[in-house]
């Protein structure tokens, strides 16, 4: 039987990247690895991923911090130039987009909700100002009556007044500046949006209006997003797809329900397990042993390795490859493959 | 019922602003028993930090206690002066801070750290005090105690800094531990061992611990006992168990209903029309009355008293008259 998630496979993905890889050189200055006989040191925030995103769906990058899903978020909207691989939006390869005009029709397609709703917004910008600047920027509409009333939609679209447009940032709530974040990431009319952490400095019951208003204004607009985050219970709620990150690498990607229900990697199963859970269901909380390795002088083989229950000396030795189930879910881990395969 | 440790009645926090007088906490009153965990939660500006911050006596001016009386072990301490009050701050009562790299002094060893409080707090030698520290961080599971005893608070991650504000709090066995978010800045994987480490510990010394949260899990994973405050108020007291799955007061529904679950998805989440007031605009009577679903014009005359509705206590009209009729 064809799931609504089968059929729409027929139309291509709004977004597609693929072996999508951002090393960062954090050598120290060429003069003092000279004098101090220091080498090169190379941090591989991201390597090598592969995900797609269709059109209205939700997808969500979860992991624990240093695990390279900001990262992923800046290499899709082009905050950062990709080490290798190829990000195609609706089809097009945004690498082979040279001219400026061009780019701007892409990005027009784009926005981005950042995290920190203190530091994305211009502290000394009137709050219609900024929520207009998309549509200054990209030209979209003539006339400052015409912005003017375009402003004023986009605040009620939000949930807030039309006259809050004369205010200045510092005069909203933290849930109040992620509204008008959300405004000016609508302003251009994108069909992709990326929200890298869009809750996480709000108290939960902000945070439920704003999930709310975010799912309400998808539906709306047909929206695709790229959910960053590190909060289980807020991807649960908010994605259709799942991906989870560790040290640069996916280890599984399913749909929502297979990742929480039936979770195949070990780091999956760990970092459900370890979710300090509001509902009381008496189940056996398991600490994770160990830290996050520092992601520039990672583990060899797999990368969860040491962390992990299960390893074997294979682990040790080699990487395993994301490798696609019969059910479609995808699991980078030699204990998976290997019970697979038999 | 034993002893409660800590009894706090009436406590009211207040600032003197050039704007008036600003009541921060307003009459709470709770009692934290002996080897307990009870829990504060609430949302930011709720005030759960300040109570925290007074019990200790570490309030920063202009902020101080305008009423009520704290008690530890029957002994009154909101009015000892200074010295005094610093005798019982890391003997008796210590404290677990949010951010374990701003509690900790960055230009001494961790071991210094351990053993000058060690010293001004008890009897040992120099030498005792020194194989405790190392004890101590063997126990709350930093790996080599005895070469990390020699390193920086900067060449910890931040999972291990927590473990040694921790062994820090703990190192004169102290009666109560205050909590403050000890587990927000780290990562869940991190903050589920620190959590462990922390109810295991506890458990072993017999110590009560405040558990200052805004996290409903962690306090679901380790509270006996909650308070749930809401704009310098308590509006819920009770069992863990009784407050996490049948909330009684409005506001805990609403915040119970806004945490998104991890069992089930569902379509929307509850929630709380509004935010939180500000100080300065706290209204009459009850303080949730205008985004309270329920409210009625008592609510916005009078406020609320904790009512006991057995077996949690609520501060809600709605539950007068059934504690009446229990009376009756």
């Amino acid at each position: 039987m064809a799931t609504p998630d089968q059929l729409k496979t027929n139309t291509p993905p709004l977004l597609r990247v693929t072996g999508l890889k951002r090393y960062f050189d954090v050598s120290e200055p060429f003069l003092n690895r000279l004098l101090e006989g220091k080498s090169r040191l190379i941090l591989k925030a991201v390597i090598g991923i592969d995900f797609k995103i269709n059109r209205g769906q939700t997808f969500a990058l979860v992991g624990e911090s240093g695990c390279g899903k900001s990262t992923v978020a800046n290499l899709v909207v082009g905050l950062y130039q990709p080490t290798a691989g190829k990000i195609e939006f609706d089809g097009i390869d945004v690498a082979s987009l040279t001219s400026r005009a061009q780019m701007a029709l892409l990005r027009r397609r784009m926005a981005m909700i950042f995290q920190d709703p203190y530091a994305s917004l211009n502290p000394r910008w009137r709050v219609d100002a900024i929520v207009s600047e998309p549509i200054r920027a990209f030209g979209l509409l003539k006339g400052t009556q015409a912005i003017f009333q375009r402003t004023g939609e986009l605040l009620a679209q939000v949930g807030l007044s039309p006259a809050d447009g004369e205010k200045y940032p510092h005069e909203f709530s933290g849930g109040q500046r992620q509204r008008i974040s959300i405004a000016r990431a609508l302003a251009s009319e994108p069909d992709f949006i990326v929200c890298d952490e869009p809750t996480s400095a709000l108290d939960v019951s902000v945070q439920a209006q704003i999930l709310n208003l975010m799912k309400g204004l998808q539906k709306k607009f047909d929206l695709s997003y790229l959910f960053i985050s590190h909060d289980l219970a807020v991807v649960r709620h908010m994605a259709d797809r799942v991906g989870v990150m560790y040290l640069g690498q996916l280890c599984e990607v399913a749909p929502v329900d297979a990742i929480f229900d039936s979770p195949l990697h070990p780091y999956t199963r760990l970092l459900l397990d370890t979710i300090p859970d509001p509902e009381l269901t008496g189940r056996s909380s398991q600490p994770v042993t160990g830290e996050i390795p520092n992601p520039i002088d990672p583990p060899s083989g797999c990368a969860f390795h040491p962390r992990c229950p299960e390893s074997t000396d294979k682990c040790r030795r080699e990487g395993p490859e994301l490798t696609t189930l019969d059910s479609g879910v995808q699991v980078a881990c030699h204990a998976i493959s290997a019970s697979s395969e038999k | 019922m034993p002893e409660p440790l800590l009894k706090i009645e009436h406590l009211g926090i207040e600032f003197h602003t050039r704007r008036g007088t600003l009541v921060a906490v307003d009459d709470i009153s709770f009692d934290v028993l002996p080897g307990k965990v009870f829990g504060i939660v609430g949302e930011s500006g709720a005030g759960k930090s300040l109570t925290g911050q007074a019990i200790i006596g570490l309030l920063e001016p202009p902020g101080r206690i305008g009423a009520g009386r704290i008690f530890l072990n029957d002994q009154r301490i909101d009015q000892l002066p200074y010295h005094q009050m610093r005798r019982i701050r890391g003997k008796k009562i210590g404290m677990i801070f949010q951010d374990p790299l701003t509690s900790l002094n960055p230009l001494y060893t961790v071991g210094k750290q351990l053993v000058e409080t060690i010293l001004t707090h008890s009897e040992m030698t120099p030498n005792q005090a020194h194989q405790h520290t190392i004890a101590l961080l063997d126990e709350v599971g930093i790996p080599a105690a005895e070469k990390r005893i020699g390193h920086y608070p900067h060449q910890f991650s931040g999972g291990m800094r927590q473990r040694v504000v921790i062994a820090l709090a703990l190192c004169v066995s102290p009666s109560l531990i205050i909590a403050d978010e000890p587990t927000t800045a780290l990562d869940v994987s991190i903050q589920a061992q620190i959590i462990a480490l922390l109810k295991g510990l506890c458990k072993e010394h017999d110590t009560a611990v405040i558990l200052i949260t805004h996290d409903m899990g962690v306090i679901a994973e380790i509270s006996d006992r909650v308070a749930v405050m809401y704009a310098g108020r308590l509006v819920e007291v009770g069992e863990v168990r009784d407050i996490v799955k049948n909330p009684k007061h409005p506001y805990s529904q609403g915040l119970m209903g806004s945490i998104p679950s991890l069992h089930h998805k569902s379509e929307e989440l509850t929630q709380i029309e509004g935010t939180m007031p500000g100080l300065m605009e706290i209204p009459p009577g009850c303080a949730f009355h205008p985004r309270c679903p329920h409210a009625f014009d008592r609510c916005r005359q009078r406020r609320p008293g904790l009512i006991d509705t057995k077996p949690s206590k609520v501060a809600c009209w709605l539950f007068e008259n059934e504690d009446r009729s229990g009376n009756t």
